[in-house]
This record gives C-alpha cells, structure tokens and sequence, in this order.
C-alpha cells in the first residue's frame, strides 16, 4: 500500500468557524506545531480559497498573501499548500501564492463542472506545482459521474482528484461507491484523496472506509476545525490509524496537544456536531453556510435549522451564500402574510 | 423610414438569439449578414434559411460580399481571440463600428444605462460580460448617490448556459467584471464570482450586488436602483429585484478589511436581482446570455438611430 499522505485544513478549512479571522502570528505557530508533529501538508488560505476574502464569505483578518508569507521558510517537513476555487480565485492569485512558497494547490470545483478548472489545473502543472482536483458536494453527484469529473481533472494534469463532502452528507456506502469508481477509471499513477465533514459524526468513519478502497491522501484538521460540525479530526484520524497499523509520519501525542491547547480555545462557536450542523448533513447544505445562516436566522427572525432545509431543498452549491440571505428574506415574507 | 444594416460574427446561441432579437425588436437594424467560419454550422444554415446573406469563410469572407459596402455595423460573438483579427479588419474601414461580445475587450467598456453618452464616437465598443450587464448598472445606481469604495458581485447561473467558452476562460469573468465594476461602475475597488449550479430544472439567472459607501440616505439609494431597473428593464424585461434592498451599517469601530483597500466602514448595501430571459432563441433561465444579446442590440438600435438622426 502507498504511504499514506495527511494534509491539515486546520488553517484553511478552520477558518470558517472563525470568521476567517487567524493572526499572522496564530498562522506561523499552529503552522510549525503541524510541522513537528510530521504532518505531510498544511494548506493555508481564507476558507473558500485564496482571494476568498469578501461581503459574500466574509473578510479575513488578513490577505492570504500576509497569512502565507514566511510560513514556508519555517517548515521543514511538510509541504505548504494552498486551494483556489475557480470563479473566486485566479490563475494571477496562484502564482502569487507560489511566489510565497507555496509548492501544492488543490482546485476545487462543484461535483459537476470539473472543467471549469482546466486552466487552473494546467498552469499549476506548469508552475511545477504539485496539484489536486477537489470535487466539492460528492454527495451531489453518483459515483459513475463523479468519476468522469475526476478524469477530466487527471486530463488537466492533477496527480490526485478528491472525494469532497463538502455537506458531510455521504454515508460510508457513498464514500466507498465513489472511491471504488475513481479506482476503476482513473489511471493507477493518479493518487484519491478523502476531504471529510462530521455532520453525521462520520468524518473518521468515511476517511477509513476511503482509505480502505484505496485512497491515499487523507484531510484532516486538529480537534477537527473546519466548516459546519468540522473536519475529520486529525488526531482521531492519527490514533485510528495506529491501531490499525497503518503507515503515516505523524505523531498523535503532539497532535493531540496543539488540538486541545492551542486550537479548540480558539473556536467562539464550538466546532461539534449539534442540532445546526447536524442539519447540515442531514439536508446535505454546503457546510461553510453555517454562519451564514446563523447570522441570517437572528437578523431575520427565523430558526437556522428551517433556513438550512430550505437551502437544501433549493439545491444551492458552494459558494451561493448570497442565496442564504434570499432564503431568510422569502421564508420572512410567508411568515408575515 | 431607412433602417442601418448589421452583420453578426459567430453563429453560435449568442449569435444566433441576437439574430433573433434584431429582427424581431430593433428599430433602426437590418439583419443582414451571419458569418461563421464552418461551412456545416447550424447557426449558418438556420440564418440561410430564414433568407439572410451568409459566409463560412469568417471575416474575409464578409469584406468580399457585395453587401458589405452597405454594412455598418457588426456584432462580435465569437472568442476573445478572433475579435482582436476581426478588429484589425473592421478598423480599416471608418464608416463601421463594431460591438464586442467576446472578453477581448480591446474598446471601452460599455453598459448601456450607465456610459452610453461616453461612448458616441467609439468605433469598438465592449459588452464586459454578461455579469458585468446584470450587475454593474446596480453599482452605477448607488454610486452617484453615495461614493462606492467596494464593489462585489456573486452571479449565479445554470451550468447548461455556461458554454464551452465561459467554462475555459473563467478568470475572463471574474477578470473582466472587477474592472468593469470600477471602471463603469465608480466602485474604487471591485470584486466579481461566479457560480455555476446545475441543478434542475435549471435555476434562472441570479445576481447580487454587494457595495460598501460612504453613510447616505437609504431612501435615496432605494430611489436610485429603482429607476435603475426601470431603465435596465427597457430593453431586459425579465430583469428584476428579487427582494427589497438591504442594508447594514459597518461601523468605524468594526470595520471590514478589504484586500487593496485596507479597514473601511460606511453603507453597505445588498441588492439581489433576477435576471430572467425573453426566451427568444435561448431559454429563459439563460438571463445571462439574454442581457449580454440585448445589451447589443440596444446599443446598436441607438447608435443605428444617432447615425440616422446624423445622416
């Protein structure tokens, strides 16, 4: 079996839960922790990828470019990474974020529109970066179809497509369909990856079952930091993985350490799976709307949990936060007549 | 009362449905002449059949039919790439103009309700992008009422009206529309996305307009963006606002940080809009297409209508 291959989102995907708000300083500590404790990769962005920043996603505390500078110089063991999505972020932004160290970007595209990211994926290459497909809201799409995006994206050059679950809605049957149909059309050089949400507290559950199935790079984030009921705990992941065995190069002592003591402090809004972010799974709603539609539930008036139906009944995807406060305004409207 | 000739290059669904509305809604136009560069194009075939003069062989193609001497003015819809060689041929001759519907934008931006006046004696004039259409008017409506420093834009559209062309060029979108929204728009600095949700039945064109301005009287605003749509919907009718305009005030205690421009607090003010189709040739919750083809005409009936006031 291949190595198995652990990037963190603690720092890009644990930007939701904080608003994106992560000093320079937070960035280069929680940074070098991951890098003791021998994790393979740190992506570091604004939660929706570089250039994320806006009225839309909200606006980080910092650009990417001052949360990224001076990281990679102090890592010495894991890979700094980045992810853009296109129709947020630029083929521009990418390579300025490869002049700031950044050696790996994941692109990420709705389960159906993978060729949207031909150029992004193609220049990346070309950069000499190492690149990845994401396919955000997995569960979205069958595992048939899904694979076909995947083997666009390996035509574009990514050495590894993604099963995102971006809604933390897939069960394990879902992950293990969809891993076995890329294994089965992509070629055996192209590496799968696993990106988790803990909505249906599956997170670990469906990166082993993935990994099981063949997937060899594995997301995770300490205490699980990320959108909605957060990510696939990393050090969960990391204790999983050494009583089955596993190969890996990270230590679960240290990583236990920076989840409790530096990370989970951090969190205004815990990171746990509840009656909001377990509708998230539940309605299958892209779980980075969670704020979103906290903030438009008190605004408005309204129960989060009927706005989060709502928004999963209108098949929003990723990015459509804007259609939140559209939601709560209709939803206010029926209410008073 | 005499009509202005046009020629549309690119029989594509842009093409194509512009077709359709010159002959069915322009004034001043006279569909002459649909140009491809494929001698088996549906678009081709179609426009012959409806009895118009057509030429797979492109540009060249056009300058040697006798109708071209007649020709005034030519719609662009074909890539960012072709519009820069169909340019350097049209230029040569001074009595055409030539409206661009390609992302080259190698002439100004133009969007109708707002820069018309700007752009009279332009001889290429850029449509910025169909994001661009549908939202920068919006941007223009709150800025002459209170300075816009920020401008984002999130368009939302059905994956089956993203073609082949928006799919390989999305930085073109997002690009383009963050200068336009500056340019056009007065927003100090701008910021476009662009989603694309291939849900169905397909979900019809969406777009919201996020500013931050300077403190000004709501109701002004309010005031503004109406008259706006109204003016938008002369020649989109199935543009329309969606919810009644939101506004939140950022104080300058907790302002927000905005890359390229630093901490800034003031207005800000969230308009969402609709943007149905007419339906003409494309379907209707293709808005997207249908404001970058009548934003086209539109600007060509008035500049047909100037030429012919003119002449």
């Amino acid at each position: 079996m291949h190595q198995l291959y652990i990037q963190d989102v603690t720092l890009r995907d644990g930007m939701h839960p904080i608003q994106h708000q992560y000093t320079k300083q937070q960035v280069k500590e929680i940074a070098v922790a991951l890098d003791n404790a021998k994790v393979d990769a740190i992506e570091v962005a604004h939660g929706d990828g570089i250039t994320g920043g806006s009225f839309n996603y909200g606006f980080g505390a910092h650009t990417d470019w001052e949360w990224l500078e001076g990281v990679a110089d102090l890592l010495t063991h894991a890979k700094l990474t980045t992810l853009l999505i296109p129709g947020i972020g630029t083929i521009d932004d990418l390579k300025r974020a490869r002049d700031l160290g950044v050696v790996s970007v994941r692109v990420a595209t709705h389960c159906t529109e993978a060729d949207i990211s031909a150029q992004h994926i193609e220049a990346a290459r070309n950069m000499g970066m190492d690149v990845s497909g994401f396919l955000m809201m997995a569960h979205m799409n069958d595992p048939k179809p899904l694979a076909q995006q995947a083997q666009l994206m390996e035509e574009y050059g990514a050495a590894c497509v993604y099963v995102t679950d971006s809604a933390g809605a897939l069960l394990m049957d879902g992950v293990r369909d969809r891993i076995r149909a890329f294994k089965e059309i992509l070629k055996p050089e192209t590496e799968i990856g696993i990106h988790c949400h803990h909505n249906l507290s599956l997170g670990v559950a469906n990166t082993i079952v993935a990994m099981q199935e063949g997937a060899t790079r594995l997301d995770a984030s300490l205490g699980g930091m990320g959108a909605g009921a957060g990510n696939c705990p990393l050090e969960v992941l990391i204790a999983v993985l050494n009583k089955m065995g596993a190969q890996h190069n990270s230590d679960l002592f240290q990583l236990m350490d920076i989840a409790d003591d530096v990370i989970r402090p951090l969190q205004h809004r815990p990171v746990q799976v509840d009656r909001e972010t377990l509708s998230l799974g539940y309605a299958g709603v892209y779980s980075s709307f969670l704020l979103h539609s906290e903030r438009a539930a008190e605004k408005y008036g309204l129960d989060t949990r009927d706005i989060l139906n709502e928004l999963g009944q209108r098949n929003m995807v990723g990015g459509q936060e804007d259609m939140i406060i559209d939601v709560a305004l209709d939803m206010k409207g029926k209410a008073q007549k | 009362m005499s009509k202005i000739k046009v020629a549309i290059i690119g029989p594509g669904n842009i093409g194509t449905d512009l077709m359709i509305k010159v002959i069915r809604l322009a004034k001043n136009l006279e569909m002459c002449a649909m140009v491809g560069i494929d001698p088996n194009s549906d678009g081709l075939a179609r426009a012959q059949r409806m009895g118009y003069v057509t030429t797979h062989k492109g540009i060249d193609g056009l300058l040697n039919l006798p109708e071209w001497k007649d020709i005034k003015i030519i719609f662009d819809a074909t890539s960012a790439k072709a519009h820069a060689y169909n340019w350097g041929v049209v230029q040569q001759y001074p009595d055409k103009r030539i409206i661009d519907l390609t992302p080259a934008a190698i002439g100004p931006f133009l969007v109708p309700p707002v820069n018309f006046d700007a752009t009279h004696n332009v001889k290429n004039v850029n449509m910025v992008t169909c994001g661009g259409q549908a939202t920068i008017p919006m941007v223009a409506a709150v800025n002459r009422v209170a300075k816009v420093h920020y401008g984002e834009i999130v368009a939302s559209i059905a994956s089956k009206s993203a073609g082949p062309g928006t799919r390989a060029n999305i930085d073109e979108f997002t690009e383009t529309t963050a200068h336009a929204i500056e340019q056009v728009g007065g927003a100090e600095k701008g910021k476009a996305i662009i989603i694309l949700n291939p849900a169905e039945p397909p979900v019809i064109m969406r777009d919201t307009v996020f500013t931050l301005s300077e403190q000004a009287d709501k109701a002004a605003i309010v005031d503004s963006v109406h008259k706006m749509v109204s003016q938008v919907q002369q020649y989109v009718p199935g543009y329309t606002l969606h919810q009644e305009i939101q506004f939140d005030d950022i104080p300058e205690d907790k302002p927000v940080f905005i890359e390229g421009l630093g901490k800034r607090y003031g207005l800000k003010t969230t308009i969402l809009l609709q943007v149905e189709g007419a339906g003409h040739y494309l379907p209707a919750y293709a808005g997207n297409l249908d404001i970058m083809t009548s934003a086209a005409m539109a600007t060509a009936d008035q500049f047909a209508q100037e030429s012919l006031l003119t002449t």
